[in-house]
């Protein structure tokens, strides 16, 4: 054991690097489009349906299609750190619009009510009471995605993105379980710490009253 | 004595054209609370909300000091006016103190100035700041919230105070109090008040003058005195209605 660890343990710390690399890029770019587009649709009910829809059958394309389908596009095909970086992006859209859209749209109309009879403008009123009131449905819907996404991006080694999920398919290839767990166990622990980290965050923005969904 | 509010012929109707209310006129003099009495539906809220805009009237206009609002900044008339609800209207995310305050942080009041000021607040309405002030409203009881609620109304020195319902939510003992409190301090602070309820004792106990709204239409306008001798069914119903245990008391008592 301590041999292996000698063997590939500089190699599992760098993959697991790249991972994060390749998560944590993707998770800044679903967030960036999906909670904007969350709080739209809480302004737009009548598109939330066809849009929430979109990103629910963007969820359903297999991975490995998914990195096959982009592989062949310009600029984006070029390097492969980029195909992985989209496709994540597009498995974590879902989770966060969703949750996005839930956690402002379940705020008691009485409270909004109140927001504007105080005179509050309306960005007083998003920042100062719909935000903090949704902030927790939103980190549980960025939980899921980080989780989600950890997992799949094993997958964006089959396109040469790199990642844990090259020693798994290195493993497979040449029938060697240890290389597979390699790849595996270190996958599951950094979806664990993901998991717990997110949840510390959702602990701390919740507001007595409204749990998350 | 000038009206802080007048109502001029002020109506509404829904976007299906469903009339809520019919050219209702009255004045609110200064320094005077006016209890809307009327029953669930009657467009008692949907009137009071004409007075900070949060309801364009259809039709008419009401006046504040002698301006009509519809020239208003509703942001700048909206922090003009002291505004309570029941007591849902506490943010569940803010302590007492940030909730009394809101209003001078939404205006851009400098924190430690604002901080003094909801403290202050927070005492007049009876809660000690320290013990209180850092609580949350979950952490509240109903009686309390309303008075952080209260203390919110206040928060911005507005001369008019827009009541909905403001005790409907408590028990008839802390609604008392509530009623004493507010009594109090309206006699302290010369506010102008347009409170709503639908209940006669709380008109009769806090207001100068009561109007009664029936199906959106302005049934009566007068003083306590008057409403409880008025012969007028509908007001005589009115006071039937809230008179009835005393009345079948009296009667098993006699039997």
């Amino acid at each position: 054991m301590s041999g292996f660890l000698e063997q590939y343990g500089g190699e599992i710390a760098e993959l697991t690097v790249e991972h994060l690399w390749l998560t944590g890029a993707a998770m800044l770019f679903a967030t960036a489009i999906a909670v904007p587009a969350g709080v739209w649709l809480t302004r737009r009910p009548r598109w939330a349906k066809p849009v929430i829809g979109a990103a629910n059958v963007l969820q359903t394309i297999p991975s490995l299609a998914m990195f096959g389908f982009l592989l062949p596009l310009p600029w984006l095909g070029e390097r492969a750190a980029r195909v992985a970086i989209v496709a994540l992006t597009a498995y974590a859209l879902l989770p966060i619009l969703r949750n996005t859209y839930a956690g402002i749209q379940g705020i008691d109309p009485n409270l909004l009510s109140v927001a504007r009879a105080l005179g509050l403008t309306d960005a007083q009123r998003f920042f100062k009471v719909e935000l903090p009131l949704a902030g927790s449905f939103i980190l549980a819907g960025l939980r899921t995605a980080t989780v989600t996404c950890v997992g799949i991006a094993t997958i964006a080694a089959a396109v040469g993105a790199g990642g844990l999920g090259e020693l798994i398919f290195r493993g497979v290839a040449s029938i060697d379980n240890e290389l597979i767990l390699a790849g595996a166990i270190p996958a599951a622990l950094l979806a664990l710490a993901c998991d717990g980290a997110l949840g510390l965050a959702e602990w701390w923005f919740r507001v007595p009253g409204r749990d998350p969904a | 004595m000038s009206a802080a509010i007048e109502f001029r012929r002020v109506s509404f109707a829904t976007g299906r054209g469903q009339p809520l209310l019919d050219e209702i006129s009255f004045a609110v003099e200064e320094g005077t609370t006016t209890v809307v009495l009327g029953r669930s539906g009657s467009g008692k809220t949907t009137l009071l909300r004409t007075v900070n805009r949060m309801v364009e009237p259809t039709g008419g206009e009401v006046l504040l000091k002698g301006k009509s609002v519809r020239g208003a900044d509703p942001i700048a008339l909206r922090r003009s006016i002291g505004y309570v609800i029941q007591e849902t209207g506490l943010f569940p995310h803010m302590t007492a103190e940030r909730n009394v305050g809101l209003v001078l942080e939404a205006k851009g009041m400098e924190d430690r100035e604002r901080e003094l000021r909801s403290q202050d607040l927070l005492s007049a309405v009876g809660l000690e700041a320290r013990t209180f002030g850092g609580r949350y409203p979950h952490q509240l009881s109903g009686g309390q919230r309303q008075r952080v609620g209260l203390a919110r109304a206040l928060a911005a020195d507005a001369q008019v105070l827009l009541m909905d319902e403001p005790f409907g939510a408590l028990d008839p003992l802390t609604r008392a109090e509530m009623q004493d409190l507010l009594k109090h301090l309206l006699g302290r602070m010369r506010k102008t008040v347009l409170l709503v309820t639908h209940d006669l004792d709380e008109a009769l106990y806090l207001g100068d003058r009561i109007v009664l709204l029936s199906e959106g239409r302005l049934a009566a306008e007068l003083g306590p005195e008057e409403f409880l001798q008025s012969e007028e069914p509908e007001l005589a119903a009115y006071v039937h209605a809230f008179h009835r245990g005393e009345v079948s008391a009296a009667e098993v008592k006699r039997a």
